[in-house]
């Protein structure tokens, strides 16, 4: 029988544990984990970007629910161990549940260190620690007023920022002189105060909390020099103390953290430890990277597969603020026998130290300019001379062995084990031979095969550089696009920002993201209008005069400035009825040419622009609404015949597709969505070159996503097979709502699919129901505010009444 | 000959109308700021009617091919060449006023 393992903690050390020992020998454990918080596993660095918004949870989830599942690892997420029995080899939950365990794993983390001053607890004093805490200041942080930040050290840091871009007005408050005293040297922390207070945020060193003041909730801080700072809102980000308790309960030798040899076993021989909880050596870590190394080294021993031993880590730190370049490795605190090498440039804001001790580096400080980083660290962790080196060292890698400044010759020139992405432990030859062996062209690619990049992020330069330096010529290096020459922001930031700012106008995006031009282009201002009406769909108020002239009147431009006009078919449906109603406008307005569209409907060619009005009350009054022919939304749904009259039919296509047609007409999209639905798979109605396919076999229904007829021709990907009308009407809406949340605006869903892949719309759509239902449900919630014929109100004067007519007649 | 030909509030910011005259169509632009100007409702390139296009800053971009037209000079911004012939127009106290233009003038040249 398998031994039981029982992990408490389902954090990041706890985890890449069990990842560590999957990937050694998956059957070597039946795995049970307990964690605190009720989700999966995420990454925890990443919650400052998700607090800036620049992510989203989502994207910082490192093992799916799904994953757990698969590996065949029992998750109890949300259910604490509050008890170990160490004679009776038994862990008891909160809920009560109690198991016995082989070996016992304690992954417990860490805890936010609350500083005792009288207020504390007050509402409104927020820790940085977990999701929880995000949520709770971004919670606050919708009422703007201001927040203080007590600790100027990484996460109070990050936090700020943090809240700075979510609106509020943000102090910090640093108890020594210096910021990130821990990674920064006097002359680095001054640089980072003079940027931050460049952004706006008041930062305060030397300064010591006495309370917290409020009456009922927090009110502001008071200073021991008696400085009183009003805050609606106070983050505690002084530091972190082990998470020891369990451990303390059953008598485990507990220092600081709970002491553990250097496999990584506490005490009590079954019982191990690993991550921030730990104490080696008389160190604890606060930082990924020795986690991880301590997963590694405890799965090769649990798994009898290696027997490495953990000798301690040495780390270095950046800091995850964008447009912050920080880094710091090692001591530099100076002192008798070190000597500095420093590099100054005020007007670029770069300042580089290099402390030496015995022509090895001791530590290294850089700020503004930190891409040698890597370097400097693998020379210190090497204990390399740097004799020959010394005269240029400060200007880093490039400029060390005399040759050109080529960014990246740094990179090609690196050993093959200098370790790239600190993190995970990723070195260039891993990377190199991941790219080489996998035929990897993007960073996506490396990371997903080697993990780096995969964490804090710092590395994706370096990551880039080698795909360039590995792939030559045929690695293009994907630079950020800017929407048009009104902005540097790229189309996925400006959404991200609009969500992350709850900007809600066009001139408030174009004023809060300092575009260039006073208010925009005709490329930019279609594509806001849309981003903001897809963020707000029952708040927004869409703005005609950004829209392109079709969607501004609802018909069709052509060359000689007459209008086409297209009114719906369901599901390529008609009737004596219509048909006649069409007859008599034709005739009415002396329309000259009526043609069969593509997407199974009538299109009525050559009608003068004053006259729409009057074309759609008469179609209006027949039953017929606007077709959409015009929009970047839906416009038809293509069917057969189906089981109604086919002889093979195997489903009723017709009445499918209208139920999608019904469903779905109204809503606006990044670029023209079209449908169709075939009765067999004869596939009459072509259903796998459009945007969502439906082809009915007789199980039910395959879904095909992302085909396209146009100037490039693209086949549909199989999505899944569904059973009931009711699963592909589920399927088709989430499928939209992805699409009309993530595809940039004028990118069809054929170059979309191709872009993000087959696999994460499946994710999205068939392997999460969860996520599939929410897609569902704001699809609809969306077209409860725009699913309305624009033709009904224009045909009766009251919208747009100027568009149709001329400002004044001259005889 | 000045003519009056509306007021600034029956253009929409942003947007614009058109005079019929007999010299052919004029449209008359109105920026964010609530300037007033006109042109020609013909884009050098291939005719389309610059008065259905998007307006930003100081100009239109032809709904035909996107082509952006300087509203003050008439002239082709960017890589292409070409202009629209302006007309001038004056604003007084809200109201549009507008020097028809010689009826045998042609819309575009250049």
């Amino acid at each position: 029988m398998k031994q039981k393992l029982i992990i408490i903690g389902n954090g990041m050390a706890g985890m890449r544990t069990v990842e560590e020992i999957l990937s050694r020998d998956a059957d070597a454990y039946d795995i049970t984990v307990f964690g605190t918080e009720p989700r999966e596993n995420y990454n925890r660095i990443m919650l400052s970007p998700v607090l800036s918004g620049e992510k989203k949870f989502e994207d910082i989830i490192i093992n799916t629910r799904e994953w757990y599942a698969e590996n065949g690892i029992t998750l109890h997420a949300g259910d604490a161990v509050t008890a170990i029995n160490a004679d009776a080899k038994t862990v008891t939950a909160e809920s009560g549940l109690t198991l016995s365990y082989d070996k016992l794993l304690l992954a417990t983390g860490s805890d936010p260190f609350i500083i005792p001053v009288p207020g504390v607890n007050l509402p409104g004093v927020v820790t940085f620690r977990d999701l929880d805490d995000v949520n709770r200041m971004l919670e606050a942080a919708k009422f703007g007023g201001s927040a203080v930040v007590i600790g100027g050290g990484l996460l109070g840091l990050e936090a700020a920022v943090g809240l700075k871009a979510n609106g509020m007005e943000v102090t910090v408050v640093h108890l020594m002189d210096t910021l990130m005293e821990r990674q920064l040297d006097e002359a680095a922390g001054y640089l980072l105060a003079s940027e931050l207070e460049g952004r706006g945020l008041t930062v305060l060193t030397g300064a010591n909390t006495q309370s917290i003041l409020g009456d009922g909730k927090v009110g502001g801080l008071q200073l021991s020099d008696g400085t009183t700072i009003a805050a609606d809102l106070v983050v505690m980000a002084v530091g972190i103390k082990p998470n020891v308790a369990l451990a303390k309960d059953i008598g485990l030798d507990v220092g600081r953290g709970v002491v553990v040899n250097d496999l990584m076993q506490t005490s009590n021989p079954d019982i191990f430890a690993v991550g921030e909880c730990v104490e080696h050596r008389g160190s604890t870590y606060g930082l990924v990277a020795p986690l991880y190394e301590m997963g590694r080294v405890l799965a090769g021993h649990l798994t009898g597969q290696d027997d490495v031993v953990y000798q301690g880590s040495v780390t270095s730190t950046k800091l995850k603020v964008t447009g912050v370049d920080v880094f710091s490795a090692g001591d530099f605190s100076g002192g008798e026998g070190t000597e500095d090498i420093v590099f100054r440039d005020a007007s670029r804001g770069v300042y580089k130290r290099i402390v030496i001790r015995d022509d090895k580096i001791d530590g290294a400080v850089l700020y503004g300019d930190a891409k040698d980083g890597a370097w400097y660290f693998q020379l210190m962790k090497n204990g390399a001379d740097i004799t020959e080196l010394r005269d240029t060292i400060v200007f880093g890698q490039a400029y060390a062995g005399g040759t050109h400044v080529d960014p990246s010759a740094a990179v090609a020139a690196l050993a093959d084990d200098a370790e790239i992405c600190g993190c995970n432990g990723v070195s260039k030859s891993d990377i190199v031979n991941a790219i080489t062996e996998n035929g990897l062209t993007s960073l996506e690619g490396v990371k997903a095969h080697t993990k780096a990049s995969a964490s804090c992020g710092g590395c994706s330069g370096l990551v880039e550089q080698l795909l360039a330096v590995t792939l030559g010529d045929a690695y293009e290096v994907q630079t950020v696009k800017p929407m048009c020459g009104c902005t540097q922001h790229s189309h996925d930031d400006v959404r991200r920002l609009i969500m992350a700012k709850s900007m809600t106008s066009i001139p408030e995006v174009m004023q809060e993201l300092e575009w260039t031009t006073p208010d925009g282009c005709s490329s930019c201002r279609p594509a806001l209008n849309y981003y903001l009406l897809c963020a707000w769909p029952e708040t927004y108020t869409d703005d005609n005069q950004s829209r392109f002239i079709n969607e501004r009147v609802h018909a069709n431009i052509q060359k000689d400035g007459t209008f086409s006009v297209v009114p719906r078919m369901w599901g390529g449906m008609t009737s004596a009825n219509e048909l006649r109603a069409i007859a008599d406008v034709v005739d009415k307005f002396a329309i000259p040419a009526v043609k069969v569209t593509g997407g199974q409907r009538l299109d009525l060619f050559g009608v003068q622009k004053k006259a729409l009005p009057a074309v759609w009350a008469d179609l209006n009054a027949a039953g017929m609404v606007s077709g959409h022919a015009y929009g970047k939304s839906l416009r038809t749904v293509k069917t057969c015949a189906g089981e109604q009259w086919c002889r093979f039919g195997t489903q009723d296509a017709i009445e499918m597709g209208i139920k999608l047609e019904k469903m779905t007409w109204g809503s606006w999209t990044p670029h023209k969505f079209k449908m169709a639905v075939s009765g067999c798979p004869r596939n009459c109605a072509e259903a796998t070159i459009k945007d969502f396919g439906v082809v009915a076999v007789d199980s039910g229904y395959e879904l095909h996503v992302g085909g396209n007829g146009g100037i490039e021709v693209r086949v549909t990907d199989y999505l899944c097979t569904v059973h009931s009308d009711a699963e592909v009407l589920e399927y088709a809406g989430a499928y939209m709502q992805l699409y009309r949340e993530e595809a940039r605006y004028l990118e069809r869903t054929a170059p979309w699919v191709a872009r993000v892949g087959l696999a994460h719309i499946k994710a999205h759509i068939v392997e999460d129901g969860e996520k599939c239902k929410a897609l569902y449900e704001r699809f609809l919630l969306s077209q409860t505010a725009l699913q309305e014929d624009p033709w009904a109100d224009r045909a009766s004067g009251v919208k747009d009444a100027h568009e149709f007519s001329p400002l004044k007649i001259v005889a | 000959m000045w003519m009056e030909i509306g007021t600034v509030d029956e253009i929409p910011k942003l947007g614009a109308r058109v005079v019929q005259s007999t010299g052919g169509d004029i449209a008359v632009f109105r920026t964010a700021t609530d300037e007033i100007f006109a042109l020609f409702d013909r884009c050098p390139h291939k005719g389309g009617a610059l008065s259905q296009g998007i307006v930003h800053g100081k100009a239109v971009a032809c709904p035909m091919h996107n082509w952006n037209i300087d509203l003050v000079t008439g002239e082709v911004q960017g890589p292409d060449n070409g202009c629209s012939r302006t007309v001038p127009v004056s604003v007084n106290g809200g109201v549009i006023r507008m020097q028809m233009p010689d009826v045998k003038a042609t819309g575009t040249h250049g």
